[in-house]
Protein backbone atom coordinates (compact mmCIF):
# COMPACT_ATOMS: atom_id res chain seq x y z
CA UNK A 1 0.00 0.00 0.00
CA UNK A 2 1.33 3.45 -0.97
CA UNK A 3 -0.23 6.54 0.64
CA UNK A 4 0.32 8.57 -2.55
CA UNK A 5 -1.64 6.03 -4.62
CA UNK A 6 -4.41 5.87 -2.00
CA UNK A 7 -4.71 9.65 -1.99
CA UNK A 8 -4.66 9.80 -5.79
CA UNK A 9 -7.49 7.25 -5.87
CA UNK A 10 -9.54 9.20 -3.32
CA UNK A 11 -8.97 12.41 -5.28
CA UNK A 12 -10.04 10.70 -8.49
CA UNK A 13 -13.28 9.39 -6.90
CA UNK A 14 -14.07 12.89 -5.59
CA UNK A 15 -13.31 14.38 -8.99
CA UNK A 16 -15.78 11.95 -10.57
CA UNK A 17 -18.39 13.09 -8.05
CA UNK A 18 -17.70 16.72 -8.86
CA UNK A 19 -18.62 16.03 -12.46
CA UNK A 20 -21.92 14.65 -11.21
CA UNK A 21 -23.41 17.51 -9.14
CA UNK A 22 -26.88 15.99 -9.20
CA UNK A 23 -25.76 12.82 -7.40
CA UNK A 24 -23.78 14.89 -4.95
CA UNK A 25 -26.79 17.11 -4.22
CA UNK A 26 -29.02 14.08 -3.72
CA UNK A 27 -26.50 12.48 -1.36
CA UNK A 28 -26.23 15.61 0.76
CA UNK A 29 -29.76 16.99 0.69
CA UNK A 30 -32.06 13.96 0.77
CA UNK A 31 -31.17 13.06 4.39
CA UNK A 32 -31.86 16.66 5.41
CA UNK A 33 -35.20 16.64 3.62
CA UNK A 34 -36.14 13.36 5.33
CA UNK A 35 -35.30 14.71 8.77
CA UNK A 36 -37.29 17.82 8.05
CA UNK A 37 -40.25 15.69 6.98
CA UNK A 38 -39.91 13.46 10.02
CA UNK A 39 -39.88 16.42 12.38
CA UNK A 40 -43.35 17.49 11.20
CA UNK A 41 -44.71 13.95 10.84
CA UNK A 42 -44.10 13.63 14.60
CA UNK A 43 -45.16 17.19 15.30
CA UNK A 44 -47.30 16.11 18.23
CA UNK A 45 -44.73 13.78 19.85
CA UNK A 46 -41.27 15.35 19.97
CA UNK A 47 -39.98 12.37 21.99
CA UNK A 48 -40.55 10.07 19.04
CA UNK A 49 -38.74 12.47 16.76
CA UNK A 50 -35.76 12.40 19.12
CA UNK A 51 -35.47 8.60 19.04
CA UNK A 52 -36.17 8.05 15.37
CA UNK A 53 -34.26 11.15 14.29
CA UNK A 54 -31.13 10.12 16.16
CA UNK A 55 -31.35 6.58 14.76
CA UNK A 56 -31.79 7.93 11.24
CA UNK A 57 -28.71 10.10 11.60
CA UNK A 58 -26.84 6.81 11.84
CA UNK A 59 -28.80 4.98 9.16
CA UNK A 60 -28.67 7.59 6.36
CA UNK A 61 -24.90 7.49 5.86
CA UNK A 62 -24.96 3.70 5.86
CA UNK A 63 -27.63 3.45 3.16
CA UNK A 64 -26.25 6.25 0.99
CA UNK A 65 -22.70 4.98 1.06
CA UNK A 66 -23.86 1.42 0.49
CA UNK A 67 -25.69 2.44 -2.68
CA UNK A 68 -23.02 4.78 -3.97
CA UNK A 69 -20.16 2.36 -3.38
CA UNK A 70 -21.88 -0.68 -4.80
CA UNK A 71 -22.73 1.16 -8.02
CA UNK A 72 -19.34 2.89 -8.25
CA UNK A 73 -17.39 -0.35 -7.80
CA UNK A 74 -19.66 -2.18 -10.16
CA UNK A 75 -19.03 0.48 -12.80
CA UNK A 76 -15.34 0.11 -12.12
CA UNK A 77 -15.66 -3.62 -12.77
CA UNK A 78 -17.86 -3.43 -15.88
CA UNK A 79 -16.00 -0.54 -17.54
CA UNK A 80 -12.72 -2.44 -17.42
CA UNK A 81 -11.02 0.23 -15.34
CA UNK A 82 -10.74 -2.20 -12.41
CA UNK A 83 -8.94 -4.72 -14.60
CA UNK A 84 -6.69 -1.97 -15.90
CA UNK A 85 -5.87 -0.74 -12.37
CA UNK A 86 -5.13 -4.24 -11.12
CA UNK A 87 -2.80 -4.81 -14.08
CA UNK A 88 -0.96 -1.65 -12.94
CA UNK A 89 1.19 -1.33 -9.84
CA UNK A 90 -1.81 -0.45 -7.62
CA UNK A 91 -2.36 -2.33 -4.37
CA UNK A 92 -5.88 -3.59 -3.68
CA UNK A 93 -5.68 -1.82 -0.33
CA UNK A 94 -4.90 1.44 -2.17
CA UNK A 95 -8.08 1.12 -4.15
CA UNK A 96 -10.28 0.19 -1.20
CA UNK A 97 -8.78 2.77 1.12
CA UNK A 98 -9.10 5.38 -1.63
CA UNK A 99 -12.80 4.68 -1.96
CA UNK A 100 -13.31 4.57 1.81
CA UNK A 101 -11.48 7.88 2.19
CA UNK A 102 -13.40 9.67 -0.56
CA UNK A 103 -16.83 8.45 0.47
CA UNK A 104 -15.92 8.87 4.14
CA UNK A 105 -15.30 12.54 3.40
CA UNK A 106 -18.65 12.87 1.64
CA UNK A 107 -20.26 11.12 4.62
CA UNK A 108 -18.70 13.64 6.99
CA UNK A 109 -20.22 16.52 5.01
CA UNK A 110 -23.55 14.71 4.83
CA UNK A 111 -23.55 14.02 8.56
CA UNK A 112 -22.50 17.54 9.49
CA UNK A 113 -25.41 18.91 7.46
CA UNK A 114 -27.94 16.38 8.79
CA UNK A 115 -26.80 16.58 12.41
CA UNK A 116 -26.58 20.36 12.27
CA UNK A 117 -30.08 20.60 10.88
CA UNK A 118 -31.55 18.10 13.36
CA UNK A 119 -29.89 19.50 16.47
CA UNK A 120 -29.76 23.16 15.50
CA UNK A 121 -33.00 23.84 13.66
CA UNK A 122 -35.36 20.95 14.26
CA UNK A 123 -34.79 20.79 17.99
CA UNK A 124 -33.53 17.22 18.26
CA UNK A 125 -32.91 16.80 21.96
CA UNK A 126 -29.48 15.21 22.42
CA UNK A 127 -28.10 14.85 25.94
CA UNK A 128 -24.63 13.79 24.78
CA UNK A 129 -22.21 15.51 22.47
CA UNK A 130 -23.22 16.00 18.84
CA UNK A 131 -19.60 15.13 17.97
CA UNK A 132 -20.29 11.60 19.09
CA UNK A 133 -23.29 11.47 16.78
CA UNK A 134 -20.94 12.52 14.02
CA UNK A 135 -18.44 9.83 14.95
CA UNK A 136 -21.06 7.08 14.78
CA UNK A 137 -22.33 8.50 11.49
CA UNK A 138 -18.82 8.30 10.05
CA UNK A 139 -18.39 4.70 11.22
CA UNK A 140 -21.75 3.87 9.68
CA UNK A 141 -20.65 5.44 6.42
CA UNK A 142 -17.55 3.25 6.42
CA UNK A 143 -19.70 0.21 7.10
CA UNK A 144 -21.95 1.17 4.20
CA UNK A 145 -18.92 1.60 1.93
CA UNK A 146 -17.62 -1.79 3.00
CA UNK A 147 -20.93 -3.56 2.44
CA UNK A 148 -21.39 -1.88 -0.93
CA UNK A 149 -17.94 -2.89 -2.09
CA UNK A 150 -18.54 -6.45 -0.96
CA UNK A 151 -21.93 -6.99 -2.61
CA UNK A 152 -20.82 -5.36 -5.87
CA UNK A 153 -18.74 -8.49 -6.45
CA UNK A 154 -21.94 -10.52 -6.62
CA UNK A 155 -23.86 -8.19 -8.93
CA UNK A 156 -23.48 -8.66 -12.66
CA UNK A 157 -25.27 -5.42 -13.52
CA UNK A 158 -26.34 -2.15 -11.96
CA UNK A 159 -29.87 -3.53 -12.07
CA UNK A 160 -28.84 -6.36 -9.76
CA UNK A 161 -26.76 -4.06 -7.60
CA UNK A 162 -29.73 -1.91 -6.58
CA UNK A 163 -31.68 -5.08 -5.73
CA UNK A 164 -29.06 -5.81 -3.10
CA UNK A 165 -30.23 -2.72 -1.23
CA UNK A 166 -33.51 -4.26 -0.07
CA UNK A 167 -31.78 -7.60 0.44
CA UNK A 168 -28.93 -6.34 2.61
CA UNK A 169 -30.29 -3.14 4.15
CA UNK A 170 -34.02 -3.67 4.73
CA UNK A 171 -33.74 -6.64 7.12
CA UNK A 172 -31.27 -4.63 9.18
CA UNK A 173 -33.57 -1.65 9.06
CA UNK A 174 -36.48 -3.72 10.41
CA UNK A 175 -34.42 -5.40 13.10
CA UNK A 176 -32.19 -2.55 14.24
CA UNK A 177 -34.62 -1.16 16.79
CA UNK A 178 -35.77 1.78 14.73
CA UNK A 179 -39.44 0.78 14.76
CA UNK A 180 -39.64 -0.98 18.09
CA UNK A 181 -37.08 -1.63 20.85
CA UNK A 182 -35.10 -4.78 20.10
CA UNK A 183 -36.05 -6.29 23.50
CA UNK A 184 -39.69 -6.37 22.38
CA UNK A 185 -39.04 -8.53 19.32
CA UNK A 186 -39.62 -12.28 19.13
CA UNK A 187 -36.57 -13.92 20.75
CA UNK A 188 -35.37 -15.39 17.46
CA UNK A 189 -35.49 -11.97 15.79
CA UNK A 190 -33.79 -10.33 18.72
CA UNK A 191 -31.00 -12.90 18.41
CA UNK A 192 -30.64 -12.09 14.72
CA UNK A 193 -30.66 -8.37 15.41
CA UNK A 194 -27.80 -8.96 17.86
CA UNK A 195 -25.52 -10.03 15.04
CA UNK A 196 -26.47 -7.33 12.54
CA UNK A 197 -24.15 -4.31 12.57
CA UNK A 198 -26.85 -1.70 12.01
CA UNK A 199 -28.34 -2.60 15.39
CA UNK A 200 -25.16 -1.38 17.05
CA UNK A 201 -25.16 1.79 14.99
CA UNK A 202 -28.67 2.62 16.23
CA UNK A 203 -27.86 1.59 19.81
CA UNK A 204 -24.82 3.85 19.71
CA UNK A 205 -26.89 6.80 18.54
CA UNK A 206 -29.39 6.19 21.32
CA UNK A 207 -26.62 6.10 23.92
CA UNK A 208 -25.54 9.58 22.82
CA UNK A 209 -29.15 10.69 22.85
CA UNK A 210 -29.67 9.71 26.51
CA UNK A 211 -26.31 9.99 28.26
CA UNK A 212 -24.18 13.09 28.72
CA UNK A 213 -20.92 11.10 28.86
CA UNK A 214 -19.27 8.47 26.74
CA UNK A 215 -20.72 5.27 28.18
CA UNK A 216 -19.23 1.80 28.06
CA UNK A 217 -22.12 0.69 25.91
CA UNK A 218 -21.35 3.48 23.43
CA UNK A 219 -17.72 2.43 23.17
CA UNK A 220 -18.79 -1.17 22.61
CA UNK A 221 -21.29 -0.15 19.92
CA UNK A 222 -18.77 2.04 18.12
CA UNK A 223 -16.16 -0.72 18.22
CA UNK A 224 -18.61 -3.30 16.87
CA UNK A 225 -19.55 -1.06 13.94
CA UNK A 226 -15.90 -0.22 13.22
CA UNK A 227 -14.91 -3.89 13.52
CA UNK A 228 -17.66 -4.97 11.13
CA UNK A 229 -16.57 -2.29 8.66
CA UNK A 230 -12.97 -3.49 8.71
CA UNK A 231 -14.02 -7.13 8.43
CA UNK A 232 -16.29 -6.50 5.45
CA UNK A 233 -13.65 -4.29 3.80
CA UNK A 234 -11.22 -7.19 4.06
CA UNK A 235 -13.84 -9.50 2.54
CA UNK A 236 -14.34 -6.92 -0.21
CA UNK A 237 -10.61 -6.86 -0.89
CA UNK A 238 -10.71 -10.62 -1.33
CA UNK A 239 -13.26 -10.20 -4.13
CA UNK A 240 -10.83 -8.07 -6.17
CA UNK A 241 -8.91 -10.48 -8.36
CA UNK A 242 -6.01 -9.58 -10.59
CA UNK A 243 -6.73 -12.63 -12.74
CA UNK A 244 -10.28 -13.35 -13.85
CA UNK A 245 -11.79 -15.85 -16.26
CA UNK B 1 15.49 -17.88 -33.16
CA UNK B 2 14.54 -21.14 -31.60
CA UNK B 3 10.99 -20.87 -32.69
CA UNK B 4 11.70 -21.14 -36.37
CA UNK B 5 13.44 -24.50 -36.21
CA UNK B 6 11.74 -25.43 -39.47
CA UNK B 7 14.43 -23.13 -40.90
CA UNK B 8 12.38 -22.02 -43.86
CA UNK B 9 14.65 -20.11 -46.20
CA UNK B 10 11.69 -17.83 -46.82
CA UNK B 11 11.65 -16.78 -43.20
CA UNK B 12 14.20 -14.09 -43.90
CA UNK B 13 13.44 -12.61 -47.25
CA UNK B 14 15.55 -9.98 -49.01
CA UNK B 15 14.96 -8.21 -45.73
CA UNK B 16 14.72 -4.58 -44.89
CA UNK B 17 14.62 -5.74 -41.25
CA UNK B 18 17.66 -6.19 -39.02
CA UNK B 19 18.08 -9.66 -37.47
CA UNK B 20 15.58 -10.43 -34.72
CA UNK B 21 16.64 -9.46 -31.21
CA UNK B 22 15.99 -11.67 -28.18
CA UNK B 23 12.29 -12.37 -27.64
CA UNK B 24 10.32 -10.14 -25.28
CA UNK B 25 7.73 -12.88 -24.75
CA UNK B 26 8.16 -16.64 -24.99
CA UNK B 27 5.26 -19.05 -24.62
CA UNK B 28 5.52 -22.81 -24.41
CA UNK B 29 2.49 -25.11 -24.29
CA UNK B 30 0.31 -22.17 -23.29
CA UNK B 31 -3.17 -23.42 -22.45
CA UNK B 32 -6.13 -21.48 -21.09
CA UNK B 33 -9.48 -22.78 -19.97
CA UNK B 34 -12.65 -20.69 -19.65
CA UNK B 35 -15.52 -22.55 -18.07
CA UNK B 36 -15.40 -26.00 -19.67
CA UNK B 37 -13.93 -24.70 -22.91
CA UNK B 38 -10.25 -24.84 -23.78
CA UNK B 39 -9.66 -21.47 -25.40
CA UNK B 40 -5.90 -21.75 -25.95
CA UNK B 41 -4.56 -25.18 -26.82
CA UNK B 42 -0.90 -25.59 -26.01
CA UNK B 43 0.45 -22.59 -27.92
CA UNK B 44 4.14 -22.04 -28.64
CA UNK B 45 5.15 -18.60 -29.85
CA UNK B 46 7.60 -15.77 -29.31
CA UNK B 47 7.32 -12.02 -29.64
CA UNK B 48 10.58 -10.41 -30.81
CA UNK B 49 11.57 -7.35 -28.79
CA UNK B 50 11.13 -3.94 -30.35
CA UNK B 51 8.87 -5.21 -33.13
CA UNK B 52 5.22 -4.95 -34.03
CA UNK B 53 3.68 -8.40 -33.99
CA UNK B 54 0.18 -8.74 -35.39
CA UNK B 55 -2.17 -11.29 -33.86
CA UNK B 56 -4.70 -12.15 -36.51
CA UNK B 57 -7.60 -14.51 -36.67
CA UNK B 58 -11.38 -14.59 -36.79
CA UNK B 59 -13.50 -13.36 -33.86
CA UNK B 60 -13.66 -15.88 -31.05
CA UNK B 61 -10.41 -17.66 -31.95
CA UNK B 62 -8.77 -16.80 -28.62
CA UNK B 63 -6.87 -13.60 -29.45
CA UNK B 64 -8.12 -11.71 -26.39
CA UNK B 65 -7.47 -14.66 -24.09
CA UNK B 66 -3.91 -14.92 -25.41
CA UNK B 67 -3.37 -11.21 -24.75
CA UNK B 68 -4.92 -11.46 -21.30
CA UNK B 69 -2.58 -14.36 -20.54
CA UNK B 70 0.44 -12.24 -21.52
CA UNK B 71 -0.65 -9.32 -19.32
CA UNK B 72 -1.65 -11.81 -16.57
CA UNK B 73 -5.28 -10.87 -16.17
CA UNK B 74 -6.46 -14.29 -17.37
CA UNK B 75 -7.07 -16.98 -14.77
CA UNK B 76 -6.55 -20.72 -15.35
CA UNK B 77 -3.56 -20.45 -17.65
CA UNK B 78 -1.04 -23.32 -17.77
CA UNK B 79 2.23 -23.78 -19.61
CA UNK B 80 5.31 -21.59 -19.60
CA UNK B 81 5.01 -17.90 -20.33
CA UNK B 82 8.02 -15.65 -19.93
CA UNK B 83 7.45 -11.92 -20.31
CA UNK B 84 10.42 -9.50 -20.35
CA UNK B 85 12.53 -12.08 -18.55
CA UNK B 86 10.07 -12.84 -15.72
CA UNK B 87 7.21 -15.29 -15.45
CA UNK B 88 3.96 -13.64 -16.59
CA UNK B 89 2.13 -12.06 -13.66
CA UNK B 90 5.28 -11.12 -11.75
CA UNK B 91 4.46 -7.91 -9.82
CA UNK B 92 7.62 -6.27 -11.19
CA UNK B 93 6.13 -6.47 -14.67
CA UNK B 94 3.07 -4.35 -13.87
CA UNK B 95 4.71 -0.97 -14.52
CA UNK B 96 6.41 -2.30 -17.66
CA UNK B 97 3.35 -3.52 -19.57
CA UNK B 98 0.66 -1.40 -21.18
CA UNK B 99 -2.59 -3.16 -22.00
CA UNK B 100 -5.47 -1.71 -23.96
CA UNK B 101 -8.67 -3.71 -23.88
CA UNK B 102 -11.03 -3.83 -26.83
CA UNK B 103 -13.65 -1.70 -25.05
CA UNK B 104 -12.02 1.55 -23.87
CA UNK B 105 -11.40 1.33 -20.12
CA UNK B 106 -11.41 4.92 -18.96
CA UNK B 107 -13.58 6.94 -16.57
CA UNK B 108 -16.36 8.51 -18.61
CA UNK B 109 -17.08 11.06 -15.90
CA UNK B 110 -13.57 12.48 -15.89
CA UNK B 111 -11.91 14.65 -18.51
CA UNK B 112 -9.24 13.16 -20.72
CA UNK B 113 -6.53 14.90 -18.74
CA UNK B 114 -8.00 13.88 -15.38
CA UNK B 115 -8.05 10.26 -16.56
CA UNK B 116 -4.41 10.43 -17.56
CA UNK B 117 -3.44 12.31 -14.38
CA UNK B 118 -4.92 9.56 -12.23
CA UNK B 119 -3.35 6.65 -14.06
CA UNK B 120 -0.04 8.54 -14.13
CA UNK B 121 -0.29 8.94 -10.35
CA UNK B 122 -0.74 5.18 -10.04
CA UNK B 123 2.35 4.55 -12.16
CA UNK B 124 4.54 7.33 -10.74
CA UNK B 125 3.15 8.19 -7.29
CA UNK B 126 4.33 10.97 -5.06
CA UNK B 127 5.20 14.65 -5.19
CA UNK B 128 8.71 13.95 -6.37
CA UNK B 129 7.37 12.76 -9.71
CA UNK B 130 4.94 15.61 -10.28
CA UNK B 131 6.92 17.12 -13.17
CA UNK B 132 7.59 13.70 -14.67
CA UNK B 133 3.88 12.89 -14.54
CA UNK B 134 2.89 16.14 -16.24
CA UNK B 135 5.41 15.48 -19.01
CA UNK B 136 4.20 11.90 -19.44
CA UNK B 137 0.58 13.06 -19.68
CA UNK B 138 1.41 15.73 -22.26
CA UNK B 139 3.41 13.28 -24.35
CA UNK B 140 0.69 10.62 -24.23
CA UNK B 141 -1.89 13.22 -25.30
CA UNK B 142 0.31 14.25 -28.21
CA UNK B 143 1.00 10.60 -29.14
CA UNK B 144 -2.68 9.91 -29.71
CA UNK B 145 -3.40 13.40 -31.06
CA UNK B 146 -5.89 14.36 -28.35
CA UNK B 147 -4.17 17.48 -27.00
CA UNK B 148 -7.08 19.58 -28.26
CA UNK B 149 -9.58 17.42 -26.38
CA UNK B 150 -7.65 17.25 -23.11
CA UNK B 151 -10.36 19.03 -21.15
CA UNK B 152 -13.35 17.24 -22.65
CA UNK B 153 -15.19 14.64 -20.59
CA UNK B 154 -14.21 11.17 -21.82
CA UNK B 155 -17.87 10.18 -21.94
CA UNK B 156 -18.64 12.99 -24.40
CA UNK B 157 -16.02 11.86 -26.92
CA UNK B 158 -16.68 9.72 -29.98
CA UNK B 159 -15.95 5.99 -29.83
CA UNK B 160 -12.67 6.35 -31.69
CA UNK B 161 -11.55 9.21 -29.46
CA UNK B 162 -12.36 7.25 -26.32
CA UNK B 163 -10.33 4.30 -27.51
CA UNK B 164 -7.43 6.68 -28.12
CA UNK B 165 -7.74 7.93 -24.52
CA UNK B 166 -7.52 4.30 -23.45
CA UNK B 167 -4.41 3.90 -25.62
CA UNK B 168 -2.89 7.08 -24.16
CA UNK B 169 -3.27 5.61 -20.65
CA UNK B 170 -1.27 2.57 -21.74
CA UNK B 171 1.48 4.80 -23.17
CA UNK B 172 1.93 6.76 -19.92
CA UNK B 173 4.64 4.75 -18.26
CA UNK B 174 6.69 4.23 -21.46
CA UNK B 175 6.01 0.49 -21.26
CA UNK B 176 8.47 -2.03 -22.66
CA UNK B 177 5.59 -4.18 -23.86
CA UNK B 178 2.37 -2.84 -25.28
CA UNK B 179 -0.54 -5.21 -25.77
CA UNK B 180 -3.34 -3.74 -27.88
CA UNK B 181 -6.62 -5.55 -28.42
CA UNK B 182 -8.17 -4.44 -31.74
CA UNK B 183 -7.05 -0.81 -31.34
CA UNK B 184 -8.13 0.27 -34.82
CA UNK B 185 -11.60 -1.25 -34.90
CA UNK B 186 -14.20 1.21 -36.19
CA UNK B 187 -11.71 3.97 -36.96
CA UNK B 188 -11.60 5.89 -40.20
CA UNK B 189 -8.75 5.11 -42.62
CA UNK B 190 -6.79 8.27 -41.80
CA UNK B 191 -6.82 7.57 -38.08
CA UNK B 192 -5.95 3.94 -38.68
CA UNK B 193 -2.93 4.97 -40.70
CA UNK B 194 -1.90 7.47 -38.02
CA UNK B 195 -2.17 4.86 -35.29
CA UNK B 196 -0.12 2.32 -37.25
CA UNK B 197 2.50 5.04 -37.80
CA UNK B 198 2.49 5.62 -34.04
CA UNK B 199 2.94 1.88 -33.36
CA UNK B 200 5.95 1.81 -35.66
CA UNK B 201 7.40 4.95 -34.09
CA UNK B 202 7.05 3.38 -30.64
CA UNK B 203 8.88 0.27 -31.80
CA UNK B 204 11.61 2.17 -33.65
CA UNK B 205 12.19 5.13 -31.29
CA UNK B 206 11.35 3.74 -27.86
CA UNK B 207 12.18 0.08 -28.50
CA UNK B 208 8.67 -0.92 -27.42
CA UNK B 209 7.52 -4.46 -28.20
CA UNK B 210 3.97 -4.40 -29.55
CA UNK B 211 1.38 -7.12 -29.81
CA UNK B 212 -1.57 -5.84 -31.82
CA UNK B 213 -4.64 -7.93 -32.52
CA UNK B 214 -6.97 -7.49 -35.43
CA UNK B 215 -9.49 -9.50 -37.32
CA UNK B 216 -8.99 -7.34 -40.39
CA UNK B 217 -6.44 -9.11 -42.55
CA UNK B 218 -5.38 -6.01 -44.48
CA UNK B 219 -3.76 -4.68 -41.32
CA UNK B 220 -1.45 -7.70 -41.38
CA UNK B 221 0.75 -6.12 -44.00
CA UNK B 222 1.62 -3.33 -41.56
CA UNK B 223 3.21 -5.71 -39.01
CA UNK B 224 6.80 -6.86 -38.78
CA UNK B 225 5.64 -10.32 -37.80
CA UNK B 226 2.38 -12.18 -37.63
CA UNK B 227 0.78 -14.81 -35.49
CA UNK B 228 -2.13 -16.33 -37.38
CA UNK B 229 -4.64 -17.91 -35.02
CA UNK B 230 -7.64 -20.11 -35.48
CA UNK B 231 -9.73 -22.02 -32.94
CA UNK B 232 -7.27 -21.60 -30.09
CA UNK B 233 -4.21 -22.68 -32.03
CA UNK B 234 -1.43 -20.86 -33.90
CA UNK B 235 -1.75 -21.62 -37.60
CA UNK B 236 1.45 -19.89 -38.64
CA UNK B 237 4.09 -17.50 -37.39
CA UNK B 238 6.43 -15.35 -39.48
CA UNK B 239 6.80 -12.18 -41.48
CA UNK B 240 3.89 -11.29 -43.79
CA UNK B 241 6.19 -11.87 -46.76
CA UNK B 242 7.29 -15.29 -45.54
CA UNK B 243 3.70 -16.34 -44.95
CA UNK B 244 2.69 -15.28 -48.45
CA UNK B 245 5.69 -16.99 -50.00
CA UNK B 246 5.16 -20.25 -48.08
CA UNK B 247 1.60 -20.55 -49.30
CA UNK B 248 2.29 -19.12 -52.75
CA UNK B 249 -0.32 -16.38 -52.36
CA UNK B 250 -0.30 -12.63 -52.90
CA UNK B 251 -2.07 -11.47 -49.72
CA UNK B 252 -1.99 -12.52 -46.08
CA UNK B 253 -5.73 -13.17 -46.27
CA UNK B 254 -5.20 -15.72 -49.04
CA UNK B 255 -2.31 -17.20 -47.11
CA UNK B 256 -4.58 -17.57 -44.07
CA UNK B 257 -7.30 -19.29 -46.12
CA UNK B 258 -4.68 -21.53 -47.72
CA UNK B 259 -3.36 -22.52 -44.28
CA UNK B 260 -6.87 -23.25 -43.00
CA UNK B 261 -7.57 -25.48 -46.02
CA UNK B 262 -4.24 -27.27 -45.68
CA UNK B 263 -4.86 -27.87 -41.97
CA UNK B 264 -8.32 -29.23 -42.74
CA UNK B 265 -6.89 -31.67 -45.32
CA UNK B 266 -4.06 -32.76 -43.07
CA UNK B 267 -6.36 -33.68 -40.18
CA UNK B 268 -9.91 -34.03 -41.42
CA UNK B 269 -11.08 -35.21 -38.01
CA UNK B 270 -9.38 -32.71 -35.83
CA UNK B 271 -9.98 -33.82 -32.24
CA UNK B 272 -12.18 -31.43 -30.31
CA UNK B 273 -11.89 -31.11 -26.54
Amino acid sequence: MTPARTLATAARVLRQLRHDPRSLALMLLVPCAMLFLLRYVFDGSPGTFDTIGASLLGIFPLITMFLVTSIATLRERTSGTLERLLAMPLGKADLIAGYALAFGLVAVVQSVLATGLAVGLLGLDVVGSPWLLLLVALLDALLGTALGLFVSAFAASEFQAVQFMPAVIFPQLLLCGLFTPRENMAPALEAISNVLPMSYAVDGMNEVLRHPDVTGAFVRDALVVAGCAVLVLALGAATLRRRTT
Amino acid sequence: MMNYESGEPGDRPGEPEPPDPAPAVTARALTAVRGDRTVLRGLDFTLPAGRVTGLLGPSGCGKTTLMRAVVATQAKVTGTLTVLGSPAGHPGLRPRIGYVTQAPSVYDDLTVRQNLDYFAAVLLPGRAHRAGRAAAVDRALADVDLTDHADALAGRLSGGQRSRVSLAVALLGTPDLLVLDEPTVGLDPVLRRDLWDLFHRLAADRGTTLLVSSHVMDEAERCHRLLLMREGAILAEGTPEALRRQSGTTTVEEAFLHLVDTAAHASPEEPRP
